[in-house]
């Protein structure tokens, strides 16, 4: 039986202000979902107000990568923690749109206007 | 005229692979004269595909083999110079556990809940899409997608094969 298999997804969290800020790199797939899920479980244990996933760094994203941040949305809600998506590629927007989640979402541009917001 | 495919391509089912299918069929999908949003998501379609016979017909297993077949498609023929080509066929074959092909269902998208998307991704992104269970053994998927302004007509063979 395979684990997730290899990865070349790296996550990084900053704090900022009263949120943390989660930059994963590299491709949300199939490998990766795991690693990022890892890392957003452990930030919201930590019950932030606010959480910044920034997608500037990822290129590609699948539907379990979309499930992730679902799954991570619901906690969210659940914690009252604010969680919002920036800097989304456009190929990793059209998932989105696919999947109509876009507008379930709250979408900003950039790691600053998620701060404001 | 040869019936063959133009690209066959055995893989394991390891993921590892994925990335690599990506950027195989978005770099073929350019060269066949699809928009760039559209080979992406050409690539989409098929990881998510590739992903559901690892995930649900392969329980994860990274060694089982699973088959992806290419054809252009065009005026009249099945599998025409590429330079002329209409729209592609895509057919991915596996020997994973036979599932009724009605029951291959995307969910409801009302509902905001993680996974499920793959199928109702797969549907959105192709023009047609037809599950059916191999002869032998496993599962076979075919998909269709033309470039807008191709005519509409969709191919009415579907069969395919493997060794």
């Amino acid at each position: 039986m395979a684990d997730h298999g290899p990865t070349t997804l790296a996550v990084r969290s900053e704090g900022r202000g009263d949120g943390v800020i989660i930059s994963p790199q590299g491709d949300v797939d199939m490998t990766g979902s795991p690693v990022l899920r890892q890392e957003l479980k452990r930030v919201q244990g930590n019950r932030p107000a606010r959480i910044v996933v920034d997608l500037g760094g990822v290129p590609y994203m699948d539907s379990s990568g979309v499930a992730t941040l679902v799954e991570a949305l619901q906690a969210a809600k659940r914690s009252q923690t604010k969680l919002l998506l920036c800097g989304m590629q456009d190929k990793v927007r059209s998932i989105f749109e696919i999947a109509r989640l876009d507008a379930v979402f709250t979408i900003v541009a950039t790691a600053d206007a998620a701060m404001k917001a | 005229m040869n019936d063959g495919p133009q690209l066959r391509l055995r893989l394991a089912s390891n993921p590892l692979y994925l990335s690599g299918v990506r950027e195989l069929l978005s770099a073929v999908c350019r060269r066949l004269g699809f928009a760039e949003d559209v080979c992406g998501q050409i690539a989409l379609a098929v990881d998510e595909a590739l992903c559901n016979v690892i995930r649900h017909g392969y329980d994860r297993a990274a060694d089982r083999p699973i088959w992806l077949n290419l054809w252009t498609i065009g005026a009249g023929d099945e599998s025409v110079d590429p330079a002329a080509a209409e729209g592609i066929r895509l057919v991915i074959e596996d020997e994973a556990r036979q599932v009724e092909p009605g029951k291959i269902k995307g969910r409801n998208l009302e509902e905001i809940k993680p996974g499920g998307l793959g199928v109702h991704i797969i549907h959105e992104v192709m023009d047609t899409v037809q599950y059916e269970k191999r002869e032998q053994n496993g599962m076979r998927l075919t998909m269709v997608k033309r470039r807008p302004g191709a005519r509409a007509a969709v191919p009415a063979k579907l069969e395919a094969s493997h060794g």
